[in-house]
């Protein structure tokens, strides 16, 4: 029953936001549409057994059920969006936006989209929610982005539905291969296949996922949506809907096809580890916060993508951790843009600076979250990342050795970030005063308090996917 | 049987209501209840109920496919006079004619989807075709309609010409002009193959399929926009009813050379009606360049001739000419039929702008629209023969490159300001609309709705 009211709750909610009037209002019924979900999603974490996961007939003519589920990894992701949302929401709460009724709407659809895709147990269901997690974040984009946002939302959308849309082939194939003509996870499963056809539907499926982490050559889009998107809609992009591509592969495509992720292994990797250091450096070079966050993302995002192909216990349970991880950090980080874009109305290195003290507090908790982004000791991410490094060396020295590289170079920028705009001279902006509202420094306050209490005893969490991992393990063997 | 004989009477009842009803506009409502009725004696009919008992001598055999296509060819219609009735009135001068020539097409549909002699789809088309001739000129005025008119009476008689020929021929191998083969499987002989081609080239120019879709563009774009909207959407899809029925008739004793040349045809139409849809600047020109490109992804039931081919190509019809339907209508209602025109829709008009944006995501094949089945059940078909696989990622790859045009509109009425002129839509212009946006989504979230009377 869980999982169908994670799903349910944003849908019904987002649908009735439409037809708000005043904007004030709409934005309430969003954050209590966000916290409710949460509540549910907390509970799912002391539940064990029937109440989470639910069955029902579908699309009985192509055999295809309305399967949903939550496993160890479903939780994670789904708590993280349950997370994700209400502080989004209540960060941005001072933010005005055009239709605010139609802009919470389409978020609260995304939301549902999200925890579709994450506790789907039936691949035509998984697509289903895939394509619905798409359509709002382009409508919303498009709509309330920045100046080029028409046609950069345009080749995000262009992208991920050709991704999508090859998957579907892929879907199709397998759907065929399936004995019982069955699309639920366990049915496909243990195909039976010719290494070459394997290898081919991997890719259809690869690609998908690929172009949502997005792996480089597949990331061309997304440094410019993220930039151009409203940082609300960046933070739910870049904190949740990225991790829809690692976690497919971690549900969908390792299961499936685990000779050919086996044989594949090094290409992904060499793709993923060449994007690691190819965004860090230009990262180094970026002028706008927000691009240089979106490169960051990508170099973090090539390490998870990196240590999935490994097939060891410890960098499986490294990404899963560091799914969650990544999407709170980032999340925090986004939330400081936005309070500097919305007070100072510049977004760029040059125009910034000293802001330290203006707000001593603010500059605190964005050090934190910086050096979280440079996985410093004591935070959640480096506890990921440590694991994640760890199953990489297993695997091959030479490979680790050059992603190490990215460690030294997310210092380099996220500490270059850091010194432009808390520290150094006050530039232009001294006439303007920075007041950062109570609501986003609480925000901010407990996301640094996840960050810390996950990096000092992650334990809970590890325990907490070690069902999926264990099980994917064995596949792979 | 029911649709056959009752459309003809119609038509001609039609056609002499002008005699006796004077108000223009009372002709739509006429029209609509006399659809209303057929409708309801076609569905009458799978349930053993005659109008009159015809011996057929195996001419036509009616089945569940034929009789349900017959319905959602005529649900189609009901829903486009309904929609486009004042748009009729204007087009034409005379009214009360031009709703007689659509019962003709009916007719001619009825005969299509039923046939199980070649005669009879020879007769078929012709019926079907020849009102549309009229139609596509029906603005005597306007010399681009009469340019449509002339090309596409010219091209049509052609290939007319050719199918008989290629029914010739299959006569002088065979001796009969039945459907079903009496000689059982083997290899197709000479005259055979010559016979199946020129047919298969005939249909193909009905259906608008590379390299036979010359006229299209040129003929919908020239035809009044309601003419077009009943001819890109409800003919068009018969004739992949007729389509099917050879296929499935013929297609076991046929190798894969016909495999290879269907597939080739699939990748000109697809290639060419997307690829040029994407240049065009006025919106109704790039609906019919897409109208090509959507017989493409049609043309994989001919392709895969199985049960998920038949299936997704009554899905295909429901939910293609839906949307199209409901995008003409609203588009005859422009002054400005250009991308521009579109800019600042959802503004002035949220519901409607709503409502096309939802055909639009149904026309590219976006999950939760029932063109997202129709093109699902199209790849699932291809995928399902368990070969060319390539052709079903060349597909989707065009699909893609569709999404590209059709969010051009969609980004015009949403994303971009600026003055859009609609001539004034009444409230029940709106619900109408309204109904058959949820027709769509109802097909896309549940397609067995409409799949499941197949096997009731």
């Amino acid at each position: 029953m869980i999982p169908v009211l994670l799903i349910v709750i944003p849908l019904v909610t987002g649908l009735i936001s439409f037809f708000f009037k005043e904007e004030r209002s709409a934005k309430s019924w969003a954050l209590l549409s966000a916290v409710a979900t949460l509540a549910v999603s907390l509970i799912s974490l002391f539940q064990n057994g029937n109440g989470l996961s639910a069955d029902a007939p579908w699309l009985p003519m192509m055999g295809s059920r309305f399967s949903v589920s939550l496993d160890g990894m479903g939780k994670l992701l789904t708590l993280l969006t349950a997370v994700s949302f209400p502080i989004i929401f209540a960060s941005t709460f001072n933010n005005k936006y055009k239709n605010a009724n139609a802009f919470y709407g389409f978020m609260l659809l995304t939301q549902a989209g999200l925890m579709g895709v994450f506790c789907a147990f039936d691949l035509l269901l998984f697509y289903f929610f895939w394509e619905l997690a798409l359509i709002p974040a382009y409508f919303l984009c498009s709509k309330w982005g920045g100046e080029k946002r028409i046609p950069v939302t345009f080749k995000f959308f262009i992208y991920t539905f050709v991704g999508s849309l090859l998957m579907l082939v892929g879907i199709l194939y397998v759907y065929y291969k399936t004995p019982t003509h069955s699309f639920a996870l366990s049915a496909v499963q243990n195909l039976a296949m010719g290494s070459g056809e394997e290898n081919f539907i991997f890719w259809l499926f690869f690609i998908a996922f690929a172009i949502k982490m997005p792996i480089f050559p597949f990331h061309t889009w997304q440094p410019d949506t993220y930039e151009q998107s409203p940082t609300a809609v960046t933070m739910v992009l870049s904190g949740v809907m990225v991790k829809m591509g690692v976690f497919a592969v971690i549900r969908w495509l390792l299961p499936m096809f685990p000779g050919a992720a086996v044989r594949m292994a090094d290409i992904v990797m060499i793709l993923a580890i060449t994007g690691m250091i190819y965004a860090s450096l230009i990262a180094i070079r970026q002028d706008d916060i927000k691009r240089l966050v979106a490169y960051s993302s990508i170099a973090h995002i090539g390490l998870m993508a990196a240590s999935m192909f490994t097939g060891y216990k410890t960098g499986m349970q490294g990404v899963i951790f560091q799914m969650f991880a990544h999407g709170i950090n980032i999340i925090g980080l986004w939330i400081v843009v936005d309070v500097i874009e919305q007070q100072l109305g510049t977004r760029k290195f040059s125009e910034l600076g000293g802001l330290a003290q203006k707000a001593p507090t603010l500059a605190i908790l964005f050090v934190i979250m910086a050096f979280a982004n440079i996985a410093l000791p004591l935070t959640n991410s480096f506890i990921g990342e440590f694991l994640m490094f760890n199953s990489v060396f297993r695997h091959s020295i030479v490979l680790g050795a050059v992603a190490c590289v990215s460690i030294i170079l997310a210092a380099v920028y996220t500490l270059w970030m850091v010194q432009k705009i808390f520290y150094g001279e006050i530039r232009n902006t001294d006439s303007i005063e920075l007041k950062v509202p109570a609501n986003t420094q609480l925000m901010l306050a407990i996301l640094v308090a996840v960050v810390i209490i996950f990096g000092v005893y992650p334990q809970p969490m590890i325990n907490l996917s070690s069902d999926t991992v264990t099980k994917i393990i064995a596949q792979l063997k | 049987m029911n649709t056959i004989i009752l459309s003809a009477i119609f038509g001609v009842v039609m056609m002499f209501s002008g005699i006796f009803v004077n108000s223009r506009s009372a002709y739509k409502h006429i029209s609509a209840v006399l659809l209303l009725i057929l409708l309801v004696l076609n569905v009458a009919d799978s349930y053993g109920f005659a109008v009159l008992n015809v011996n057929t001598k195996n001419f036509l055999h009616f089945e569940k496919f034929g009789l349900l296509f017959n319905s959602i060819c005529i649900f189609s219609t009901l829903i486009y006079v309904l929609l486009s009735g004042k748009e009729i009135e204007k087009a034409a001068h005379n009214t009360a004619e031009v709703h007689a020539l659509i019962f003709f097409v009916l007719c001619g549909i009825g005969i299509v989807t039923s046939y199980t002699n070649l005669l009879m789809l020879f007769i078929g088309i012709e019926i079907l075709s020849i009102p549309l001739y009229i139609l596509s000129g029906s603005d005597k005025k306007n010399l681009r309609g009469n340019e449509a008119s002339l090309k596409y009476f010219l091209m049509g008689s052609f290939s007319t010409g050719i199918m008989l020929m290629g029914i010739a021929l299959l006569y002088g191998t065979a001796g009969t002009f039945m459907l079903e083969k009496t000689g059982g499987a083997g290899m197709l002989s000479y005259l055979e193959a010559l016979g199946m081609l020129f047919i298969f080239i005939a249909l193909s120019f009905k259906v608008s399929a590379a390299p036979f879709h010359f006229w299209t563009p040129d003929v919908y774009d020239g035809a009044p926009a309601v003419i077009t909207s009943f001819m890109a959407t409800v003919v068009k899809v018969a004739g992949f009813a007729a389509f099917i029925r050879l296929f499935e008739a013929r297609f076991g004793s046929m190798g894969s050379q016909t495999e290879r040349l269907i597939a080739c045809v699939i990748f000109l139409t697809l290639a060419f009606g997307n690829l040029t849809a994407v240049f065009q600047h006025s919106v109704k020109r790039m609906l019919a360049y897409s109208s090509i490109a959507q017989a493409g992804f049609m043309m994989f039931a001919m392709f895969a001739v199985n049960d998920a081919a038949k299936e997704g190509l009554l899905l295909y019809a429901a939910a293609y000419s839906l949307a199209t339907i409901g995008i003409f209508a609203v588009l005859a209602k422009m002054d400005d039929m250009s991308l521009e025109g579109f800019n600042g829709f959802a503004k002035s008009q949220p519901l409607i702008a709503a409502l096309l944006a939802i055909f639009f995501l149904s026309l590219a094949g976006i999950p939760l629209t029932g063109g997202f089945f129709a093109k699902y059940y199209m790849l699932s078909a291809v995928v399902k023969t368990g070969h060319y696989l390539g052709l079903a990622i060349i597909g989707v790859l065009f699909a893609a490159v569709s999404a590209y045009y059709y969010f051009k509109v969609i980004q015009a009425m949403y994303f971009k300001d600026g003055e859009m002129t609609l001539a004034p839509v009444s409230s029940g212009f709106k619900y109408l609309l309204l109904a058959v946006a949820i027709i769509i989504v109802i097909l896309g979230v549940y397609p067995s709705a409409i799949l499941s009377l197949l096997y009731f």
